[in-house]
């Protein structure tokens, strides 16, 4: 107990002994700040089991989400051995829930990935350094920005051939203009302060300033909107397989498995609306998580 | 022996329509080892002298010489090396996630200093703050404390002119007057050469040796400490601001 | 015994944080009557947050905790959300130190005070034009008709606290609370706007309470002063004789200050005792 006890203390110390302490502090009271959101709390407990599940399907899952049981084909919720019942070739509905979950995980990493990189590039380089470079980026960024998400999407993959890496490549590409949007106009107020005329007169260049001192500032906003967006990319990735664009039968990603289920979504109304409320408690709990993680994150709320 | 010169100075933000002179031919020169003060209110273009000498009021014309090198528009690295400046609000001035350790690191670092470690540990103890503060960050630092971090990442690079904008207008007098004390030990320490501006007279009174008077972009007057003290400015605009100051 | 209009006793101002509970202001007690009071101290003296409290206008999670704030011997504690809105601005009215944050940006001047003025009075727009125009005069500003037609960004520092001033004083308030209302002007711009206060508060009779942390400003305009420090008063003088002050905080931050009429090589560095912190507030009640 007395160790726990001296090792919070050494945590919430305000006189750090080195640059390991002082970096485990702040993590330290940044987690205790958002641990005291208990909504944040519940949206990253969501999000721990799904990557628990995603990681352990092949142990979780009752069945093989491939095989199928034609005999047992559109069994109800609570069958016997099918607990969310099967679909329309009886397939058992949980298992392949249980393996969706890796799909959309690879879908949001990658996309996370790509997505506020590249919009962080283009934004703070475009803030910075102004003129006419700002004037070209910011032009090309209205101009992916004009068209509907989607339908870009969907001009993308029809371009490049349907596919999971193709869709992500498409919602990536569709995605970024905004966090480029935040970026530049984040870096318009930071470049302006004292801080970074302080250490231009110490010499340091355009490089040097943008990625060691406007990038840090930039990057805690930029966690929280993608968080945030989080779900609306779950949900275009799904809107992609609804169209039959993205994952390609018998894949189990969630949007196609509710292409597959609108058919009989009269008589059958679980095959479509499983993979449905999984998408919903994903996106929830990203948005629970980003709430709470904006809390902590925005320095200018902070104070 | 001059440190720095100044002729002609004007400094100017936008164009055409939409131009506003903020320094009107101004010109003062300080010797090498002395301080020198620029007194006006709000407007009249006493820090933008400053950020013209550092180049962040990239458009300005004139003649400024440091040390007898003439600037130009470029300044080279070396110039960083013999000119610094401390900032009006210590809340604004660091990097609100960069602990003191880093901001003075990085510091030394862009200018070469192999000895990083040492150096540090020297920095913090000339400003008064000790060991115990170089691993904290901005927010666990109080406005005085703030500065003095200011004031060692100025004095990083061995610096001969130190250029003072308002150090202490953001702080309490307490905290004022130990920030002033530590200016006054480091200049006789390190024979450092002042230019502070400030819009509180008694201060810049206390400070500096002579004293240009600026209004409207201008400078209007340019006189000692002494004659100011001794009630014997010669522009109503000075008369009238000591008035006010006292 | 003066005819009191404000009467605190054992004010407190709470922050519960994680590191256990922050008392910003500790126990003060002291009263106003038709007099100007000014309020010294340093940041974090807890002077801003006395005069939040006083019009319960300090943020959550503070707590403001009190044996009374008693105006014309109403306690403003008891009283409700919605009653309590009556009294900011009508009884009591706030001056805020930056008067670009208490002005919206996006409306003219005279929309705004005409807003002020209807919304405490039964007026009609033409009644409030006029009433606007007289109460730029009172504060002393030239061609009032262009003022009201202007945007707050058009203004000057100085100008845009003086129609703070004007629009707190529509409602023709007892008691104005000003926090650090000048400083962040010109000390020759600062001199007209206490003027202005300074006539505004005579002629009508008003109490005013004046927080700042400039010392020898206080001990020029005010009446009376209260020292504060670490969340307490610890002294309580006559404006005039300031200068004179015993406890040793008031006098370490007296002589901590630079003079132009007696220069030395190094200022006095104010030592701060713990006991200050720990001695009970004084008593600012008359």
């Amino acid at each position: 107990m007395s160790e726990t006890q001296s090792l919070r203390a050494w945590l919430l110390t305000d006189t750090p002994t080195s640059r390991r302490h002082a970096r485990l502090s702040a993590i330290y009271q940044g987690w205790l700040s958002l641990r005291s959101n208990t909504m944040a709390m519940v949206g990253l407990g969501i999000l721990v089991m799904l990557v628990f599940i995603a990681a352990a399907a092949p142990i979780i899952a009752p069945h093989d989400p491939f095989v199928q049981d034609l005999g047992n084909r559109l069994a109800p919720l609570g069958t016997e051995g099918h607990i969310f019942g099967t679909d329309s070739l009886g397939r058992d509905i949980l298992s392949r829930l249980i393996y969706g979950a890796r799909i959309t995980l690879y879908i949001v990493a990658l996309v996370a990935l790509i997505a506020p990189v590249v919009g962080l590039l283009v934004g703070t380089v475009s803030g910075y350094v102004g003129g006419w470079p700002d004037l070209i980026l910011m032009r090309i960024t209205d101009i992916f920005l004009a068209f509907p998400r989607l339908v870009l999407a969907l001009a993308f993959v029809a371009a490049l051939g349907a596919g999971i890496e193709n869709a992500v490549l498409a919602i990536s590409l569709t995605a970024w203009p905004p966090y480029a949007r935040m970026a530049r106009a984040e870096t318009l107020t930071i470049r302006t302060s004292d801080y970074i005329s302080a250490i231009k007169l110490q010499g340091a260049g355009p490089f040097r300033i943008i990625t060691k001192h406007i990038w840090p500032l930039c990057i805690s906003s930029l966690i929280v909107r993608v968080t945030l967006d989080m779900a609306g990319i779950i949900l275009a990735a799904a809107g992609l397989g609804f169209l039959g664009l993205g994952a390609q039968p018998p894949s189990p990603e969630w949007g196609a498995m509710i292409s597959e289920g609108r058919r009989f979504i009269l008589d059958h109304w679980w095959v479509a609306t499983m993979p449905g409320l999984a998408i919903f408690t994903v996106s929830l709990a990203f948005n629970l998580l980003g709430d709470g993680l904006r809390d902590v994150l925005d320095p200018k709320a902070g104070e | 022996m001059t440190m720095l010169d100044i002729k002609n100075l004007n400094v100017w933000f936008g164009t055409a329509r939409d131009r506003v002179d903020a320094v009107k031919d101004a010109g003062f020169s300080v010797a090498k080892g002395e301080s020198f003060g620029l007194v006006g209110e709000s407007g009249s273009g006493k820090s933008t002298i400053l950020r013209a000498i550092t180049g962040l009021a990239p458009t300005w014309s004139g003649d400024i010489t440091v040390n007898g090198d003439r600037i130009d528009q470029k300044r080279p690295k070396s110039f960083f090396k013999t000119v610094q400046m401390v900032f009006q609000d210590p809340y604004a001035s660091l990097h609100p996630r960069h602990s003191v350790d880093q901001v003075l690191g990085e510091t030394l670092h862009l200018h070469g200093f192999k000895d990083i470690d040492k150096r540090v540990v020297t920095l913090l103890d000339d400003v008064g703050l000790g060991q115990k503060f170089r691993f904290r960050y901005p927010h666990q630092l109080s406005g005085g404390q703030r500065q003095r971090v200011a004031i060692a990442r100025a004095l990083a690079p061995e610096p001969t002119l130190l250029l003072l904008d308002e150090p202490t207008s953001a702080l309490d007098v307490s905290v004022q007057a130990e920030i002033l004390n530590l200016l006054t030990d480091l200049r006789a320490e390190h024979g450092l050469t002042y230019l502070m501006v400030s819009h509180d007279l008694s201060v810049v009174g206390h400070m500096c040796d002579r004293l240009a008077v600026m209004r409207g972009g201008e400078i209007v007057e340019v006189m000692t400490t002494d004659t100011l003290r001794a009630n014997q400015a010669q522009h109503p605009y000075s008369q009238s601001l000591l008035e006010a100051s006292i | 015994m003066m005819d009191n209009l404000l009467d605190i006793e054992n004010l407190w101002v709470r922050f519960p944080s994680r590191q256990g509970v922050f008392d910003a202001v500790r126990g003060v007690s002291f009263s106003l009557g038709r007099e100007r009071l000014g309020i010294v101290g340093e940041s974090g003296s807890g002077k801003s947050m006395t005069g939040r409290a006083i019009l319960r206008l300090i943020r959550s999670p503070g707590i403001v905790e009190a044996d009374y704030v008693n105006l014309h011997g109403e306690d403003l504690l008891a009283k409700s959300e919605k009653d309590m809105r009556a009294v900011r601005g009508q009884k009591i009215s706030m001056v805020m130190q930056d008067p670009k944050f208490s002005l919206n940006p996006v409306t003219t001047i005279g929309d705004q005070i005409i807003e002020a003025y209807r919304l405490h009075n039964n007026a009609s727009k033409s009644e409030a034009y006029a009433k606007s125009i007289e109460m730029l005069n009172a504060v002393s500003i030239r061609d009032p008709e262009r003022v009201m037609r202007a945007y707050p960004h058009e203004m000057s520092g100085g100008m845009g606290q003086r129609i703070m001033i004007a629009m707190m004083l529509i409602p023709n308030p007892e008691i104005l609370i000003a926090d650090e209302p000048t400083s962040a002007l010109d000390v020759s711009v600062q001199r007209q706007v206490l003027d202005i206060m300074d006539k505004l508060v005579r002629e009508r009779g008003m109490g005013l309470i004046f927080i700042s942390h400039d010392l020898n400003l206080v001990a020029d305009f005010c009446d009376r002063v209260l020292i504060m420090y670490a969340g307490r008063i610890v002294e309580v003088c006559e404006a005039d004789k300031l200068h004179e002050a015993k406890h040793p905080y008031t006098r370490g931050l007296l002589n901590s200050l630079p003079r132009l009429d007696a220069p030395r090589d190094r200022l006095e560095v104010l030592k701060r005792d713990p006991d200050w912190a720990t001695a009970p507030s004084v008593s600012g009640r008359t």
